[in-house]
Order: C-alpha cells, then sequence, then structure tokens
C-alpha cells in the first residue's frame, strides 16, 4: 500500500513538471543570457499638462499634472502647500486642496489639513507617457 | 639729481612694485582660497549639515555637469561686498571656536530656522544677487519654461519680486518652523 503511494506521488509529480517542461515555461527575463547586459528602461518624464488632466472616473483623487521631483513632503514641511493650500491657492492659480481634507476622522473641520490628508502622494500621482505594458479598453466614465 | 640718487629713486620704485605685487598678490590668493568649497567644509559644521543637503539638490549634481558650490550662493563676487563678507564672516568663526553652538546636527537642527532667517533676509536685501550671477530674467527663455514656471516668472518681474521670495529650501532642508503659508510672495512674515 505504502509502496504505491509513493510511486504514485513520483509519478504525478513527474507528470506535472514534464507538463511545464513541454509548455515552455519562460522567465520574465525572456531567452537572455544572465552575463549579458539587462536592456536599459526607457527614460520616463513627468507629463506636464496644462489645466489638468481629466479624472476617469468619479471621485478620483486629480493626477498631478507637473514634475514634484523638487518637492519635499516630510514630518517637517510639506512643499505641496505652498501652492495648493486654502491660503495661497488664489494668489498662485493653482487648484485648491479639496475640503474634504480639511475634516479629522470625527467629522471635525479643522483649520489646516487634516494629518490623514497630509502626505499628498499617497493618492496623487504625477503621470508619464508610457505605453501601457498590457493593451487594455478601459474608458473612463464621460 | 644726481646719479646716485637716480639709481636710488629707481631702487625704491621696483622695491615697492615688487612688494606691491607679493601683497596684494598674497592678500587675494588668501582671500580666493578661503573661496573655495574645500575651506568651507573643512568645519564640520558645514559638512556635517549644510553639504550633505546640498548633495541631494540639483545645484549639486544636473544633466548638464555645472555645479554650484558654496561660495558661488553664498559669497558676492563683487569685490566690495565680498570683502564685507569676509569681515562678517568672523562671527562665523566665533561660535566655531568659541561659542560652539551650531557643533552637533542636534544643535545645527536647533537654529537652523535662525541660520536660514538671516540668509533669507540677506538674499531679499540684496535681490538675490548671488543667484542672479547665473540666473537672469533676461537669458531666461519663458517658452522653454512649464507654463506655470514661465508664469510665475513673468508676474515676479511685474511685481519686482525676487528669486527667494519663491524659492526657499532649494539647496537646504527648510526648517520646521517654515510655514509655506504665511510666506506668499510679496507678502512673506519671514524677512522681519
Amino acid at each position: 500500500m505504502k509502496k504505491s503511494i509513493v510511486t504514485l506521488t513520483i509519478a504525478s509529480m513527474a507528470l506535472v513538471f514534464s507538463g511545464a517542461a513541454i509548455s515552455g515555461v519562460k522567465s520574465l527575463r525572456g531567452g537572455e543570457d544572465i552575463e549579458a547586459m539587462a536592456k536599459k528602461p526607457i527614460k520616463a518624464k513627468p507629463m506636464v499638462v496644462e489645466g489638468g488632466i481629466e479624472r476617469n472616473y468619479k471621485i478620483q483623487p486629480p493626477l498631478i499634472p507637473h514634475k514634484i521631483d523638487k518637492e519635499k513632503i516630510n514630518l517637517k514641511i510639506n512643499t505641496c502647500l505652498k501652492c495648493h493650500s486654502e491660503k495661497t491657492y488664489k494668489k498662485k492659480k493653482a487648484p485648491k486642496i479639496g475640503d474634504s481634507h480639511y475634516i479629522d476622522r470625527n467629522g471635525k473641520v479643522l483649520k489646516t489639513v487634516s494629518r490623514r490628508r497630509y502626505f499628498c502622494n499617497q493618492c496623487h500621482a504625477p503621470q508619464t507617457n508610457a505605453s501601457p505594458l498590457v493593451q487594455n479598453v478601459f474608458e473612463g466614465a464621460k | 639729481m644726481t646719479s646716485s640718487a637716480k639709481r636710488g629713486t629707481f631702487g625704491v620704485l621696483v622695491i615697492g612694485i615688487v612688494l606691491g605685487v607679493i601683497l596684494w598678490g598674497g592678500f587675494n590668493w588668501t582671500l580666493e582660497l578661503t573661496n573655495t568649497e574645500q575651506f568651507c567644509i573643512s568645519c564640520h559644521e558645514m559638512k556635517d549639515t549644510p553639504y550633505q543637503e546640498l548633495q541631494e539638490t540639483i545645484h549639486f549634481s544636473n544633466r548638464t555637469g555645472v555645479r554650484a558650490t558654496c561660495p558661488d550662493c553664498h559669497v558676492p563676487r563683487q569685490w566690495i561686498y565680498k570683502i564685507v563678507r569676509k569681515i562678517k564672516a568672523s562671527n562665523e568663526l566665533y561660535h566655531h571656536f568659541i561659542a560652539k553652538d551650531v557643533d552637533t546636527p542636534e544643535k545645527f537642527e536647533a537654529k537652523r530656522f535662525e541660520l536660514a532667517k538671516h540668509v533669507w533676509r540677506t538674499m531679499k536685501e540684496t535681490d538675490s544677487r548671488e543667484c542672479r550671477n547665473c540666473h537672469k530674467f533676461d537669458s531666461m527663455d519663458f517658452d522653454r519654461q512649464e507654463s506655470r514656471s514661465a508664469d510665475a516668472h513673468e508676474e515676479a518681474i511685474d511685481k519686482n519680486l525676487t528669486c527667494i521670495d519663491c524659492h526657499k529650501g532649494i539647496s537646504h532642508q527648510l526648517p520646521e518652523e517654515y510655514d509655506p503659508e504665511k510666506d506668499l510672495p510679496g507678502e512673506s512674515i519671514y524677512y522681519k
């Protein structure tokens, strides 16, 4: 009994492995030699879109239509607020931070940006003109 | 005039010229020696904090390979302003050798706001003179700038604003006490 179980297991494992071999497992690296130099990735430049990037669906966090590499968001400082805060947006002609960002988790309206909304790029991201890795037919809400 | 007196005058003149060249040259040479990045970061106060922060910015490494070193921004180029700055620097020697009040990163952090305000105020007063050694409005091509930058720069020209009004914290980190909402160009509270 025991012997037959062992043989069966080995046989089924062999089947699985040979099956994988036949279907041709391909590594993500392709057929490329380990020693060969990897291809340089295409450099992606952040998109600059005047007037902003349209939303794809309702309540989507708006995408950032400009570079942010010189901005700093840390415990001490958030330089996004230089333009987007309630006190500066008019003068800087920038979109204002949403009202929801001034409400804390207890529903209290604050004078400054709520701590849980402080790290802008948790939701808002700059974009590049990268072509999609997989074609898709997604169409945004209109 | 006798020939010996003539020779004497000539001798004094030659010695004067040679001495002048050596002394003046030596003075300028020493002055320039204290005007290098190497000299600035020979003090650990500068090396441990401001210099480390500079290295992460575009003024240190960028696509064209131009680098701004400490004196490019912090020491005026015109002779008279440079000398004034160098005399003021004796205060820095006092804080380095005697007061020792910025000699650890913690002490530096505690004083950062005050130190930053000194620099902001100076740059406001001099109309960002050191920035403008390289960055001039009349050599800026607004068409090659991002539209939001071009708009801001055009507005800055109209309103007579200066570089530091908007570009604070570009080479060193901003102090914790700095509130971007209180620093609207033209209405900033940080120059008092």
